[in-house]
């Protein structure tokens, strides 16, 4: 399957190659290289590359390419899968996925490498197992290790490895029993010119930490199960009394993990918890143009709009702004025509706006394309889509553990188009 | 050189002193910098302390020699070493040669330490390739560490064992790997299944000894093993399919629990296996019902290889047993697993079916980039065939500005399948948004997208003709461009009065500088010169002005509509034709002047070629096909959905081709599992007992496992509170009391029997001990013990065989007991106690009746260790509760276990032809009840065969009136040919009474009854042969 792995930067350079069977040439990298070349933007290298004997799947994140070798057919969702989970690896062991971090830890980087593949087919990959097999750097540890010589590899099998219950390490013991669950929602949405919605869905998650002694068994229902469309599950929730009853019915694993995700389901009218108003022009053959933008809360069910940032790519022909912001801070950057603006906390009594005058290019006509404006919002303690968690039960153990739940609104790809 | 050793010894003592201050990467450096001057004076003379025989010439370009890690290697100290080692793994992970420092290295692979040990292994692995004859000298390192009581050692000496790719020992792998199939570990053979494409890549020939391996590991039981073994199937002989017969079942049925890489291969190799096994479900208009097929489940198999041969089509079992299995891991969070799932449905189930993988893949769409990439190419070749199953969800393919190109045009295809005359106005209108991108590839491709639509629905052609010469009139080039090339082929399509396009975009023409747009005007000057006389001449009259200038593409152009010009309309053009065809004669290009010579030879008349001039009118102006305007992803689907062939659209190598359906389904016994006696409907209930239930069963598993789950706590709560102080005699007792609660299977009929279900309570609890006394006597007494098989294997092992497993109590941790089960399946697979076993259950069978003579021949061929029994019945999670619970609660001599098998086998409650239309058919699922300890919780499906719907199907009279029976709810209306599965308990009050009741209708009640098999009112335990004896 997944024959080799260079970790390429932003720069083009390869900072880390591993070969889990004979080693390819890192002039493979070649091929990839070039589609880099080609593709204008970073996102658009093409994740699948063929060259005459192999394959090269890559994903990107954090700026770092990953680019895996294939030899021979394989689904590329696997592929990539597995990427994305060792990123998620690296992150949940050295807290960033940097190019700095993976250097400064690479012996734990290669260590993890190994036991995540065996000639090219995943063999652990889940959190809790491999930090048994091997914990991750801390500074103590760090230094203790330098004085003693004493290792980060564990010397046994991770009882997980071999259990039934694979994602939840035996022996697990806390002073503090505390279940902690954030249910974060995120909207999605266009806004057309006319401030009518063209699409808008809420997509939410519920992520858990959980620090709870022995084997608990939680369960955890909600107020209005029906609200929730579509789902995908941590695997150790059982789906079967999911289907049932509408309850999530788990033994969790040791730490942080992602328990839910969800869909709202379409038929629910979503509440826009922001309007936009606009009025930009470009006049025809002046050099001027006039920017003007005000935000307001809308539905946000008395709960205050914060961390709101709003950023918009001007067209081409605009040379540089002079906008005034009633709040916050605003910047333009006269090469990639990127506004961006922090508004901060939105107060209904007084709304932010940004409002002054753009220099155009001499001559130059009217721009037809459209700008868009991305927002970015949070609300906190409340769920956008009403979806409340009903309560939390725990069973197999005989202490009482500190429970806690937290809402929280985002807007995920919140979009307006502007007119002008 | 000396004066570098010198400098390197003193570094090396000198990084003594600071390694604890020094962070290695800063260290790394510092050696790096000193290496190059070494390596420049090193690369003459050198010769190796290493130098074996053959290696000179993998070290002719060898860059580093680094003294002092070497010196460090050979320290004493085990932390100068492990630094070192980790600085070496620094360079590897750089990519730096650093086979230099094999020998030193290869020494420290017997290590106490672990750390070192591994990183020394990641070198080996690395490197034995190139220095093939200083690896040997690791190999009895790795021979010894095979036998290694630590499973983990175990498994990583294989590991990297199979991984030092080194020809010489591959007998030595061989053995190891053979060996390794068999240990008790299931990790350990989960590595050896690794290890088999290992050698087999390193060593071809050795095919048909690894096969035998795959055979065997393929009939392992334990789901660690599994997604690995397929996978090695896949890789060494996926031609094999007749060695996935006998484990199809099985491995449908494990799928759920196997982790989730596994099942991406399993499902997979599943799909290519459906194909050739079964028959295809989409002939006519094949509505299926599950419940119609369900029903013939449950009959013998006889009967359903006749229907499946019959008309109209019938499902094989075994086809909606993979699609039924399947189906849940729609939610996995892996989308690797859901994109599996979806190409399965999509090349398996019935064409009305396949819709229900639609909303997990929109789903997907909300992951990474790179996820949606491959997730919108397999919809877009989806979309086309099948436009209904992605149209409700059109707005998750709506483009966002913050796309990537490739996601973009991705979703413009999707969006162009979708369209239809209902949701064409919508779908242009966003197109609208899209040609005004700042994305100029991006609106130029939505152009095309709008021809596509504009030739697809007759109805907007025109809008869509209007809307494209709008653009015509837009500043960017590449809008204008693309529009005119699209415009082009719409004419050609509809080449009706257009010709107030044709002039303005004559009149465009000279703003147009892209070369396609300038040659597609030309084209259509020349194709519809008869409808513009007036124009035709003037454009062409320019292009002879301009034509040394011009593109290729528009210079052949320019002569087409100069020769098109001199036929139709000769007396204005016959003089700027000879101009441009003078001018294209003496063309740099080839092809110009070839075209050129043609046409002149064509047109102008001369005395040797009148043949042929004489058509020239049409050959020239003849009516060309309209040009079809189509996806991209229009042929994708001769490939597999989901794999890397289909997303770069070629054959990757290694692809397997997927086989048509055939015509006539093979032989569908080849899946039975071996049984000596009749006993097929069990056959799917190996391994995975719990799931293969039939009818609703599995589809309930986790429903009712978690039901069960409760129930268990509950009792073990309860009961640790009522027998807390009393004694260990009370505490069997309560294991008796559990026992008659939870009824077990029927079986005979003796009166012999029933008298002892009376007095049950005692005996139940002392039953495993009679057996296992009574056995070795023979004595026909033991007929009356009905016991979970797994017990019997395990006994018998424990009696006969070893010693191994006993000391293991039930009260053991969970992580004990998971040893004891490791155990267990080692002493499983040697063969040589399965035949014991056999012998010793041979000369029962004669005493028994049927029933149970398979119910102990099953324990033959299905020895499987006790937990994993209940792994099996209970959920993966489940189990964990369950060893807590032992642990805590209940008395440390008992512990629940699953049934080992639940018959499919379901009995008549009532007839349809007797329940007008109502049939009914009970089952026993061998759970424990919900409602109340001492039920016995029966199935029951209702199947309404009339034509009208039944309303209000509940429960009426019942009789001994004193009967304890918990109801389903009342059943409001039941559709025609619907079927529903319910659940009862009832109470038998430990006596195989039947218990009788009503049936009843809105309009009717019928009276059934069900009565009980002794076997069904006992409860299965496990308990250890000490305690065993202890209870007597």
């Amino acid at each position: 399957m997944i024959h080799s792995l260079f970790l390429v930067n932003s720069s083009g350079d390869i900072f880390l190659e591993k070969h889990w069977k004979s080693v390819v040439s890192r002039s493979v990298c070649d091929y990839f290289f070039e589609a880099q070349e080609r593709a204008s933007e970073p996102e658009n290298v093409p994740p699948v590359i063929p060259t005459p004997h192999h394959y090269l799947i890559s994903v990107l994140r954090h700026r770092i390419y990953f680019v895996a070798v294939i030899q021979s057919e394989v689904p590329p969702l696997f592929v990539i899968e597995f990427l994305h989970r060792v990123v998620d690896t690296f992150q949940d062991y050295f807290g960033v996925c940097t190019e700095a971090a993976i250097k400064d830890n690479v012996v734990v980087v290669y260590e993890l490498l190994e036991e995540m593949l065996d000639n090219g087919f995943p063999l652990a990959t889940e959190s809790n197992i491999l930090k048994e097999l091997i914990k991750p750097p801390t500074i103590l540890r760090t230094v203790v290790n330098t004085i003693t010589g004493s290792t980060n590899v564990g010397e046994q099998l991770p009882t997980g490895q071999l259990s039934v219950v694979p994602w939840r390490r035996t022996g697990v013991k806390y002073t503090n029993n505390e279940a902690y669950f954030d249910v974060v929602e995120e909207i999605d949405a266009i806004i057309d010119k006319s401030g009518s919605t063209i699409t808008a869905e809420i997509q939410g998650v519920i992520d858990a930490c959980v620090k709870l002694t022995g084997m608990p068994d939680l369960t955890l229902s909600f107020m209005n199960p029906r609200l929730l469309d579509d789902v995908s599950f941590h695997p150790c929730v059982r789906f079967k009394r999911w289907e049932a009853e509408r309850i999530l019915s788990f033994i969790p694993p040791d730490g942080n993990f992602r328990l839910l995700s969800y869909h709202v389901s379409s038929q629910n009218l979503v509440a826009i918890p922001v309007y936009v108003k606009h009025n930009i022009t470009f006049r025809e053959g002046s050099s001027q143009g006039r920017f003007e933008l005000t935000l307001g809360p809308k539905q946000t069910m008395g709960k205050g709009v914060e961390a709101v940032l709003v950023s918009s790519q001007l067209p081409r022909g605009v040379l540089n702004t002079n906008l005034n912001p009633t709040q916050g801070t605003y910047t333009f950057d006269p090469v990639t025509k990127l506004l961006s603006w922090d508004v901060g906390k939105i107060n209904p009594q007084k709304l932010p706006s940004l409002k002054g005058s753009m220099s155009l290019q001499a001559g130059a006509s009217k721009p037809d394309e459209n700008p868009t404006i991305n927002i970015q919002f949070k609300i906190q303690q409340s769920a956008l889509s009403g979806l409340k968690v009903n309560r939390l039960d725990m069973y197999g153990e005989k202490y009482k553990p500190f429970k806690g739940i937290k809402y929280m609104t985002k807007a995920g790809k919140f979009q307006a188009l502007l007119s002008n | 050189m000396n004066g570098h050793r010198g400098f390197s010894v003193l570094r090396s003592e000198a990084a003594g002193a600071v390694r604890t201050a020094l962070v290695s990467a800063e260290n790394l450096q510092l050696t790096l910098k000193t290496e190059l001057s070494q390596e420049e004076q090193h690369l003459t003379p050198h010769t190796h302390t290493n130098g074996g025989p053959d290696e000179t010439h993998t070290k002719g370009y060898c860059t580093e020699v680094n003294e002092d890690l070497k010196e460090m290697l050979e320290s004493n100290k085990e932390s100068l070493k492990l630094e070192a080692m980790k600085r070496v793994v620094g360079l590897i992970a750089k990519g730096k040669n650093a086979s230099e420092l094999f020998p030193a290295v290869v020494k420290n692979v017997a290590s106490k330490n672990i750390e070192l040990k591994k990183l020394v292994y990641v070198y080996l692995v690395r490197y034995a390739e190139e220095q093939q004859d200083l690896a040997l000298l690791s190999i009895s390192t790795f021979q010894r560490a095979l036998k290694d009581p630590n499973q983990l050692i175990r498994a990583s000496a294989l590991r990297v064992l199979s991984s030092i790719r080194v020809p010489i020992i591959v007998p030595i792998m061989m053995l190891a790997i053979k060996e390794a199939a068999s240990d008790m570990s299931p990790y350990v053979r989960k590595t050896s299944a690794h290890a088999i494409q290992k050698l087999y890549s390193l060593d071809q020939d050795q095919k048909e000894l690894l096969i035998e391996v795959i055979e065997k590991l393929l009939k392992d039981k334990s789901t660690l093993v599994a997604g690995s073994v397929v996978m090695a199937f896949e890789e060494v002989c996926p031609d094999r399919i007749d060695l996935i017969h006998k484990n199809y079942r099985k491995l449908c049925n494990l799928l759920v629990d196997v982790e989730e890489w596994g099942q991406v291969v399993i499902i997979s190799m599943l799909t290519r296996y459906a194909r050739t096994q079964f028959t295809s479900p989409w002939k006519e208009d094949g509505v299926f019902d599950e419940h119609n097929e369900r029903a013939f489940y449950e009959s013998d198999e006889e009967k359903t290889r006749d229907e499946t041969e019959a008309k109209p089509y019938m499902m094989d079992p075994d086809h909606r047993l993979l699609l039924r299995n399947t189906k849940p891991l729609l939610q996995s969070r892996n989308t690797a697993v859901v994109m599996s799932v979806a190409q399965l449905y999509w090349h398996l189930a019935p064409k009305n079916e396949v819709s229900i993988v639609t909303k997990s893949l929109v789903r997907l769409l909300r992951s990474h980039r790179e996820v949606q990439y491959i997730v919108l190419q397999n919809i877009a070749t989806m979309s086309i065939q099948r436009k209904g199953m992605f149209e409700p969800y059109m707005k998750s393919f709506y483009v966002r500005s913050t796309d990537a190109t490739h996601i973009k045009s991705l979703k413009l295809e999707i969006l162009t399948s979708l369209a239809n005359e209902a949701n064409i106005s919508t779908i242009l209108r966003e197109f609208q948004t899209y040609v005004k991108s700042q994305d100029k590839q991006f609106a130029a491709g939505t152009i095309q997208a709008i021809g596509r639509c504009a030739t697809n629905i007759s109805e907007v052609t025109d809008t869509c003709l209007n809307g494209l010469v709008l653009l015509l009139s837009n500043r960017d080039e590449t809008v204008v461009a693309e529009s005119v090339v699209v415009i082009r082929k719409l004419l050609q399509i509809q080449p009706t009065q257009h010709s107030d396009i044709i002039k303005h975009m004559a009149k465009l023409f000279d703003n147009i500088t892209v070369p396609m747009a300038r040659a597609s005007i030309l084209w259509l000057m020349g194709e519809y010169c008869e409808r513009v006389p007036k124009i035709a001449p003037d454009v062409l009259r320019k292009m002879a002005k301009s034509f040394t200038s011009e593109e290729d593409i528009v210079k052949l152009q320019i002569v087409n509509l100069a020769a098109k010009l001199y036929l139709t309309n000769s007396k204005q053009t016959k003089l700027l034709t000879q101009y441009i065809l003078n001018l294209g004669k003496y063309d740099q290009n080839y092809d110009i002047r070839d075209r050129t010579r043609f046409i002149r030879q064509l047109i102008v008349p001369n005395d040797k070629n009148g043949a042929l001039s004489k058509y020239a009118h049409r050959i020239l102006l003849a009516p060309k096909p309209a040009p079809v305007l189509e996806s991209a992803y229009k042929d994708r689907d001769r490939y597999q959905l989901g794999t890397l062939s289909h997303t770069i659209n070629t054959k990757a190598s290694g692809y397997l081709e997927l086989s048509d359906w055939p015509a006539v389904a093979p032989d569908q016994s080849v899946r039975n599992v071996e049984v000596i006696e009749p006993v097929k409907e069990w056959a799917p209930s190996l391994g995975k007992t719990g799931k293969s239930k039939p009818a609703k069963s599995s589809d309930d598993k986790f429903y009712s496992d978690s039901g069960e789950e409760e129930e268990e706590e509950e009792k073990g709560s309860g009961s640790s509170s009522s027998e807390d102080g009393s004694s260990s005699s009370s505490s069997s007792e309560e294991s008796g009391s559990d026992a008659e609660s939870h009824v077990q299977k029927n079986s005979s009929q003796s009166s012999e029997e029933s008298d002892k279900s009376s007095s049950q309570s005692e005996k139940s609890s002392s039953e495993s001990d009679s057996e296992k006394k009574e056995r070795k006597t023979k004595t026909p007494l033991q007929k009356k013990t009905v016991k979970p098989t797994a017990k019997d294997g395990d006994s018998d092992e424990n009696g006969n065989v070893a010693k191994e497993a006993n000391s293991s109590s039930a009260g053991e941790s969970s992580s004990d007991s998971e040893s004891d089960s490791d155990t267990h399946t080692d002493s499983d697979s040697g063969t040589e106690h399965k035949k014991k076993t056999k012998s010793k259950a041979k000369p029962k069978v004669e005493v028994k009746s049927k029933k149970e003579v398979s119910l102990l021949d099953l324990g033959d061929f299905t020895p499987a260790p006790v937990t994993q029994h209940k792994s099996s019945v209970l959920s993966p999670s489940l189990l964990g509760d369950l060893e807590g619970l032992s642990l805590s609660n209940v008395s440390s001599t008992i512990q629940l276990s699953g049934p080992a098998f639940v018959p499919e086998k379901s009995h008549d409650l009532l007839h349809r032809m007797t329940g007008k239309g109502l049939s009914a058919q009970y089952q026993f699922p061998r759970q424990p009840c919900l409602y109340q300890p001492t039920m016995v919780s029966v199935q029951i499906s209702l199947t309404n065969t009339t034509d009208h719907p039944l309303e209000q199907i509940h429960i009426g009279d019942r009789s001994p009136t004193g009967l304890n029976i918990h109801c389903f709810n009342t059943i409001e209306c039941l559709e025609p040919e619907a079927s529903v599965t319910v659940f009862i308990g009832i109470d038998f009050n430990d006596s195989t009474q039947a218990a009788n009741f009503q049936l009843c209708t809105k309009e009717d009640h019928f009276s059934v009854s069900i009565q009980p098999a002794i076997g069904e009112l006992l409860l299965p335990i496990t308990m250890t042969e000490l305690d065993f004896r202890k209870v007597r």
